[in-house]
């Protein structure tokens, strides 16, 4: 099982070479536009376009002053391209009596989003590695509480969780809105990490046992390095997850943590006379660019560690 | 410190006492939050607390309440639609594109962070993109009407019989491409020696996938299953954002009336009825399967 | 009434000084976000900046339903805010009753509040076991239908003068191509747009039996029967509405799209930003022009404990600035509200605002749904109505059957 890291090889080399080549499966050589082929990239390019269609609306809609946008629809070019509504979004935009809108939010998001990946991810991994291989009596049990936890609607705990917080005296820090999010990405994490760390071949830590290496050495000196794809994961899962959330950032901070979703929400909610569309896709796009960033840089590692994290289990 | 744990016998308490201690959060979190907040919900369930939890016992009348609410039971009808209905269409359309994928394809990347990248986005931009679009006065509806085909309706946002379905064309859109990541490493993790044999034998493409391919695929399938299927009972932020629930209360769906119930109308003990039964619905499917599946001994 | 007014300015301006010596920040949350409120707010910050302490504004969008939960997690959390809006009536009851909230009791004496707060339900609102726990900062009513005069002209009829006379003149702008009646798809809306039809149709005494005593059997009556005839009406009249917020939809008003719209007198902020003005551009009816009688409800402001001595001392000087005269008439005329006393001078007030206050001086008041109703059965009612509106389905008989329920275990 030690081609878990290599899994996506051979996909790696496909390029150029593809058609020639007789991949694994064997397919005899084709010419570009055989039958299949047609078939194969028509359904694809046909999917997309689904997924496109939203990203271009958005993008063309925030570039098109107010007049064109009640004129026109949704899916011609912008005749006049106008930046007005970007720089609205990042910097005028108002909320009740503050109309600074998303750069407010933007450090905020950033003071939020990093620490809750980092501790977030250090505490599921251990929890993954103690599940996968220094299993103790009931470890099985509190999992599965977990897993079920899983499917617990975040609005259900919201009053469970203030009163822990406010017993702690935590509420309303930075601290306990890092924990929220620390315990909402457990249960998927611990489950990706649990299946990442079974995957692993299992003599290379009987060899660091018999060598004397004890839990934490085997975590830090072998389990860490064989890694990096899980871990490439979980912080994408958790970027995106934390950066996205608005309910937890308003309902467990106060207002000068607020991240940058609550300007979202605000921008997007309070209409003042006609809704203002372009600024509304400019703010949104705004607000994804993060995650959307994370993507498309760690997009080719994120299948890789899915497949290590899922697939094995 | 190291090395203790292959030290001959230890008690039974001290023995993986590392793991122990390093899955305290695990535990507290399992034990004081999932646990301790549900038994918390369902005790106060029993109450008729308002605003504020409050020890006054009614027994089960906020759940007789609650099976008596028209909007409860749409809640519970609007979620089961749209929990097969997404269970079914993620699985297929996310294993068809993974399937595609693996091809041997040109461009594999491009497509890859073309389906993948809904994903980054929230909930809240999700619902709104789609609401403009589905919006009949701007999007679909009247551009198709432009060209000429001036009876073309299509407004699901805006028709209480078909508005889940507008719900689950902007759900889908957000979630497969997760849901085709995750086939498509199970895919690349499939010996190519199997494929070999199949063609060997002779058996059709289709064939191979349904009869040989799936059944190996059996962990993927799980780890997908728990996320689709907790996103499905989790559904909210997407209702909120796309149609408020309307129109009137033809989107509505249970996490949504639990949190109206607990909050805006200041009714927390019908909010933790509410909360409640969807609780025991998720254990009663989840909690067998789950300590089955992730209960025995590791199957390495 | 000028002596005490005098009396009032003093205890303000004493207050002042005092306040200015020990500025503090103070955060305020509310959900006025809609351009009219937003500017109404400006006002008050500007009034509390004055007195030398800093307004930090907590706004979040998305109406009340958004909000509240925000606040009152923040509240028991114990990290309050220093000042936060609600609906006066009985949504902070609670808070109050497990000792979260301030008493503004000395504030009110002081400065005499029980004589200058008209009508005095507003203040009774505010009242828990004898202590003053809040600040009324405006009086809304709900009991308003607007109109676009634009709208009747395409359609080539006359404005009308009542609800009847509207729906009658639903057809002819149906065929204009104009949605008669504006309702947008939030539940309160519809919601409200029931009440308001019952007081105008049913009257003022069969109102206060079925929300003040919560009487089922009225509710179940022929009176309330005649009130779902109405409201059958507005609902195939607000076919087409397809909006969401209350102010879009009078933005559908405003721009000529819809004929007319049910909302409160909040909605004439809008038309006011829009640079409309009343009986030219556009026409309200109180008492939807049958039954001249509007709500008292509103919003107030209400304080939560605070630890910190400099913030209390600013809670105090922010309240005595909300109920002064210059700040009352400042915010109510950008907010489209009325003022909470009567003894200020409205004379920039619009002719709307001076058919409100007229309705105000004579008496034709009742309570607020909100000040009558617990948010639970409120709630309940939101769920009905948004389904009735949305559903063409669904008979008005059904419709009753259900509302005379929630009115039997109502709170």
């Amino acid at each position: 099982m030690a081609e878990v890291v290599s899994l996506n090889n051979p996909s790696v080399k496909t390029g150029l070479s593809t058609k020639l080549a007789a991949g694994p499966r064997g397919k005899k050589p084709r010419p570009m536009f055989s039958p299949r082929n047609i078939m194969v990239y028509g359904a694809l390019i046909f999917a997309a376009a689904y997924y496109l269609l939203p990203l271009y609306v958005m993008v063309v809609t925030s570039l098109k002053g107010m007049p064109e946008i009640r004129l026109g629809n949704i899916f011609s070019p912008p005749l006049e391209i106008t930046f007005e509504p970007w720089v609205k979004a990042w910097s005028s935009a108002c909320t009740g009596l503050n109309c600074d809108g998303l750069s407010r939010g933007f450090w905020n998001s950033v003071r939020i989003t990093i620490p809750s990946t980092v501790v977030s991810i250090a505490i599921a991994s251990i929890n993954g590695y103690a599940l996968a291989n220094w299993r103790f009596k009931g470890a099985d049990l509190f999992f599965t509480i977990l897993i079920v936890g899983a499917f617990i609607p975040y609005q259900v705990m919201i009053y469970p969780i203030v009163i822990v917080l406010r017993e702690m005296g935590l509420y309303g820090s930075l601290t306990g809105l890092i924990i929220v999010h620390t315990i909402f990405g457990m249960p998927i994490l611990t489950l990706l990490f649990r299946n990442y760390f079974t995957s692993l071949p299992e003599e290379l830590f009987k060899a660091a046992r018999v060598d004397g290496a004890g839990f934490w050495t085997i975590y830090f000196k072998i389990m860490l390095p064989m890694s990096l794809p899980i871990f490439v994961v979980a912080m994408i899962l958790q970027v995106t997850g934390i950066w996205n959330d608005f309910l937890f950032g308003v309902v467990f901070t106060r207002p000068e943590y607020y991240p940058m979703t609550v300007q979202l929400n605000n921008i997007v909610n309070s209409v003042q006379g006609v809704k203002e569309y372009n600024v509304n896709m400019a703010a949104t796009i705004l607000t994804g660019a993060v995650p959307l960033i994370v993507y498309f840089v760690s997009g080719r590692l994120f299948v890789r560690g899915i497949a290590a994290g899922a697939v094995k289990g | 410190m190291t090395g203790h744990a292959n030290a001959g016998r230890p008690n039974q308490l001290l023995r993986n006492l590392h793991s122990k201690i390093a899955s305290i959060p695990m535990i507290l979190t399992a034990v004081v939050i999932f646990l301790g907040g549900t038994l918390w919900t369902v005790f106060y369930s029993f109450t008729n607390s308002k605003l504020l939890p409050r020890l006054t016992f009614v027994g089960l009348d906020q759940y007789e309440r609650l099976w008596s609410a028209p909007r409860w039971l749409i809640s519970i009808q609007n979620l089961a639609i749209y929990g097969v209905f997404s269970l079914i269409f993620s699985l297929v359309i996310g294993f068809l594109l993974a399937a595609l994928m693996d091809q041997k394809i040109r461009f594999e990347n491009t497509f890859r962070t073309i389906f993948l990248y809904p994903f980054a986005l929230s909930f809240i931009v999700t619902g709104l993109v789609w609401q403009w679009i589905l919006n009949p006065e701007f999007g679909i509806q009247s551009v198709v009407r432009s060209l000429g085909w001036s009876t073309f309706t299509f407004d699901p946002l805006y028709n209480s019989d078909i508005v889940i379905y507008g719900i689950l064309i902007a759900a889908l859109w957000q979630g497969t491409g997760l849901v085709m990541c995750l086939m498509l490493a199970g895919l690349r993790g499939i010996d190519e020696d199997i494929w070999k044999a199949a063609r060997v034998d002779g058996i059709p493409m289709w064939k191979t996938y349904v009869l040989i391919i799936i059944p190996m695929m059996r962990a993927v399938f799980i780890t997908t299953l728990v996320i689709i299927a907790s996103g499905i009972v989790r559904v909210y932020d997407l209702v909120v954002a796309q149609t408020s629930g309307g129109p009137g209360i033809a989107s509505e769906v249970p996490a949504k009336y639990v949190y109206d119930y607990m909050f805006q109308a200041q009714n927390l003990g019908q909010g933790f009825a509410a909360s409640t039964m969807m609780l025991i619905t998720v254990a009663i499917i989840i909690v067998p399967w789950a300590y089955l599946e992730f209960g025995g001994r590791k199957r390495g | 009434m000028k002596l005490r007014l005098l009396a009032a300015a003093l205890a303000a301006t004493v207050v002042l000084p005092f306040g200015a010596a020990n500025a503090a920040e103070l955060e305020v949350t509310h959900w006025w976000t809609s351009g009219g409120e937003a500017a109404a707010v400006a006002e008050l910050a500007k009034a509390f900046d004055a007195t030398g302490n800093k307004w930090v504004d907590g706004a979040i969008a998305g109406s009340g339903g958004t909000a509240r939960p925000i606040m009152v997690s923040r509240i028991t959390g114990g990290d309050p805010m220093g000042a936060t809006q609600f609906n006066h009536g009985r949504q902070a009851e609670e808070l109050v009753q497990s000792g979260l909230m301030r008493d503004l009791t000395d504030v009110a004496t002081r400065e005499h509040w029980k004589d200058i707060i008209k009508p005095s339900s507003l203040l009774d609102s505010c009242t828990i076991d004898g202590k003053i726990y809040c600040a009324p900062v405006n009086i809304h009513s709900w009991q308003w239908l607007w109109l676009s005069n634009a709208a009747f002209k395409t359609a080539g009829v006359e404005v009308p003068k009542n609800w009847d006379e509207f729906v009658a003149a639903a057809p002819a702008l149906e065929k204009a191509g104009i949605v008669p009646l504006a309702v947008g798809g939030q539940p309160w809306q519809s919601a409200g747009a029931f009440d308001v039809l019952m007081v105008a149709i049913a009257g003022k005494d069969v109102f206060n039996k079925v929300f003040g005593d919560k009487d089922a059997e009225v509710a179940a009556g022929p009176d309330i029967a005649k009130v779902f005839k109405a409201a059958d009406d507005a609902r195939k009249m607000s076919k087409g509405s397809n909006v969401q917020d209350w102010n879009q939809a009078t933005n559908l008003v405003i721009t000529g799209k819809a004929g007319g719209q049910i909302m409160g007198d909040w909605a004439q902020g809008e038309f006011q930003l829009a640079g409309q003005k009343a009986g030219t551009d556009y026409t309200c009816l109180p008492g939807l022009g049958v039954n001249e009688i509007i709500s008292t409800g509103g919003d107030a402001f209400y304080f939560p404990l605070l630890k910190d001595e400099e913030k209390s001392k600013a809670q105090e000087v922010l309240a005595s600035t909300l109920i002064n005269p210059t700040t009352q008439v400042a915010f109510n005329l950008k907010k489209g509200s009325l003022p909470v006393r009567g003894d200020v001078d409205l004379a920039a007030a619009n002719d709307c605002m001076k058919k409100g206050l007229e309705i105000l001086a004579k008496g034709n008041v009742i309570q607020g749904t909100d000040q009558l109703l617990s948010a639970d059965s409120q709630k309940q009612k939101e769920d009905l109505f948004s389904e009735f509106f949305a559903t063409p389905t669904m008979t008005p008989e059904d419709a009753q059957k259900r509302f005379a329920e929630i009115i039997a275990s109502a709170d």
